[in-house]
């Protein structure tokens, strides 16, 4: 019971769903020109990816001191995508409480075939009045279960079952930390697997934190899942989220189909994406503390900044934003949490 | 002086917290309870505390309001109930506070804008949200030092602390919010996110303010301006605390708060919620001392038929 917006899925194989243009807006501070965003995407199109996400790193709506204010509108970036792609669908991110339902019908009206409303994996049902109005307009609607390594598989399956009563016609298990292990993803796809009706499709969206993006997705498809999210050139959050072209060349080697030109996908990555990154998106001692600690991925660079303002360690920074039992969004407890260690330092 | 007497409507968590205060009060007297569920906790809890209580909601209690001289009304159940309760009550001219997101009347947050609805003859005041009430003070207490541009509030709340209400239709917190920054919190362009953390044992309410100002930020008045405010919030809210800031980073000045409840009935964590009936109390006491000096007049009933 595919919505009808959603992308075919390829007999024997998986759709693969490129974030380098919304996780990966992360460590380009959400600067990604809309020239950038054109000439990538326009590559991940002609290289066969099925599905690309264009927005605002925290998604609709995101714009603010608090996450940081972009390039473009989500507005200006879908409206130049959107007309230039020929065989790619476009998705937008929405995380209730950040973005409204006025940017889920701004995005429906520039042409995506694809919301997607985040919650934390605890709270799916803030998500109701959005993915009720997505399924409305007809729109593939998925449920994106976050920090979903925060909440043991069986509240995992109640949360999904909410979003699925609530017109979700796939559910994500989400590890914005870049935390788990493939045995923590077996888990959590397995008991969706099981407990969801068979017609509903299920996602992973790993971070590479733990260098498991790649092991975690492979799991997940073991387990069921037939939506991988990826980042062209290892773009997004923390130390990125699975590497696209990596892991097309895993899916080849084990006979998964995914449509994409491997040789293709690899040079959008070489010639387009990593001229544009500010530094090497990589598992330095900062992302290897998000995924160790259980912080969500996009604290990274707030806590490299406030680290430079406050003479504070980034890595004792997202320690204790783990230990405070942090959610996705509180990036503004990160300055809060520099100014009392560097209180404690002085004191 | 003879205190003025109040109905409350809606017998759940708010309206049970609200009945606390009220009953601490020097100037109001809770006399009713009102809900539409006869096994209602929070109605048995009210009767136990010497109110009258109706199950058949406001029509149950229209009959008694000459007799029981209710003149103040606070109405916690939903946006969509609200619109109904308070045509019924104010033309008895009664005076609604409005906890509800319907936003019929005015705005209120206590220390920034009560004093301007006296004498407006006001017949309905609306508490925005718990996010508001926990942040447009600080907003304020930068625009009243130099213009603001752009007002942006952070309200992390525990998830026991969120109803149903809330999450059925939290664009309707982001939206109201993200106004009253605007119109009461004075900042030319306002935005509001909520974030609902699930933590146990639950995390105290915990607020971010940041503020763009126009020109670059006079950091000692807006410092003192800070410290002024948080002092007019704890004079009706004990729990509320300045952890951290203000910060000053180029136009960015950044507040950060904690709101800690009373534990009247909510939980201490739950300081979202009690700001949110501390200062429907606070407003209310406000217009019954004007009722008192016999200065307080109901709107004209034209006015209530165009609210």
């Amino acid at each position: 019971m595919n919505a009808a917006k959603a992308p075919a899925l390829p007999a024997g194989g998986i759709i693969v769903h490129d974030m380098s243009l919304r996780d990966g807006m992360h460590p380009k501070r959400h600067q990604i020109s809309v020239e950038q965003m054109k000439s990538i995407a326009t590559g991940l199109d002609q290289a066969g990816v099925p599905l690309i996400e264009v927005t605002h790193g925290d998604g609709l709506g995101g714009a603010s001191v608090n996450y940081g204010f972009p390039a473009a509108s989500d507005e200006d970036y879908l409206r130049a995508v959107i007309p230039l792609m020929r065989q790619a669908k476009v998705s937008a991110l929405l995380i209730p409480g950040i973005g409204t339902v006025d940017d889920l019908r701004m995005a429906a009206d520039c042409g995506i075939s694809t919301i997607r409303v985040a919650t934390h994996c605890t709270e799916a049902d803030v998500a109701e009045q959005h993915i009720v109005l997505g399924r409305k307009m007809e729109l593939d609607t998925v449920g994106f279960l976050m920090m979903a390594h925060m909440a043991e598989p069986a509240k995992i399956l109640e949360q999904a079952r909410l979003m699925v009563s609530y017109g979700a016609n796939c559910i994500y298990a989400t590890d914005s930390a870049g935390y788990m292990l493939p045995q923590d993803v077996t888990a959590r796809i397995g008991i969706l697997r099981e407990g969801l009706d068979a017609s509903i499709e299920l996602g992973f969206h790993g971070h590479h934190n733990l260098a498991m993006g790649i092991a975690n997705s492979v799991a997940a498809i073991a387990a069921g899942a037939t939506r991988i999210d990826c980042a062209c050139g290892g773009m997004g959050a923390g130390a990125g989220n699975t590497p696209l072209e990596v892991f097309i060349a895993v899916c080849e080697r084990m006979g998964i189909a995914t449509g994409v030109d491997l040789f293709k996908v690899m040079d959008v990555a070489e010639d387009l994406v990593t001229p544009i990154l500010d530094f090497p998106v990589r598992i330095d001692r900062n992302a290897l503390t998000l995924g160790y600690a259980g912080a969500y991925s996009s604290f990274l660079l707030f806590a490299k900044r406030a680290s430079a303002k406050y003479g504070v360690p980034a890595r004792d920074i997202l320690v204790e934003m783990g230990r405070r039992k942090t959610v996705g969004g509180q990036e503004d407890m990160i300055e809060d949490v520099a100014l009392d260690l560097a209180r404690a330092i002085a004191a | 002086m003879k205190k003025i007497r109040c109905a409350l409507i809606g017998p759940g968590n708010i309206g049970t917290d609200l009945l606390y205060k009220l009953l601490r009060s020097e100037v109001l007297e809770p006399v009713w309870m009102v809900g539409i569920d006869p096994a209602s906790e929070g109605l048995t809890r009210a009767r136990d505390l010497g109110l009258r209580t109706s199950d058949q909601g406001v029509e149950g209690l229209l009959p008694f309001l000459a007799e029981d001289d209710i003149r103040i009304a606070f109405d916690s159940t939903s946006a969509y109930a609200h619109a109904a309760n308070a045509a019924a009550l104010q033309a008895h001219g009664v005076l609604m506070i409005d906890l509800t997101p319907a936003a019929l009347g005015p705005y209120c947050v206590p220390p920034v804008n009560l004093g301007e609805q006296i004498g407006k003859r006001v017949g309905n005041v609306n508490m925005v949200t718990c996010g508001g009430q926990a942040t447009i003070p600080m907003v304020a207490a930068v625009s009243r030092v130099q213009a603001v541009e752009y007002g942006e509030i952070i309200a992390t709340v525990s998830s026991r602390s969120v109803g149903p209400g809330t999450r059925k239709n939290i664009d309707e917190f982001t939206r109201t919010t993200a106004r009253a920054v605007e119109q009461i919190g004075r900042a030319a362009r306002g935005k509001a996110i909520i974030i609902v953390n699930p933590a146990e044992p639950p995390l105290i309410m915990r607020d971010t303010v940041h503020c763009l100002t126009v020109d670059t930020p006079h950091q000692a008045a807006i410092t003192e301006s800070v410290h002024r405010m948080i002092e007019e919030v704890q004079a009706y809210v004990p729990g509320y605390r300045l952890k951290n800031g203000p910060v000053f980073e180029g136009r960015r000045v950044s507040i950060f708060l904690e709101v800690e409840g009373l534990g009247d009935f909510l939980p201490k964590y739950a300081g979202n919620l009690d700001i949110m009936t501390a200062a429907a109390a606070r407003t209310a006491e406000l217009f019954a001392r004007e009722m008192q000096q016999g200065r307080w007049q109901a709107p004209a009933r034209a006015v209530v038929e165009a609210a």
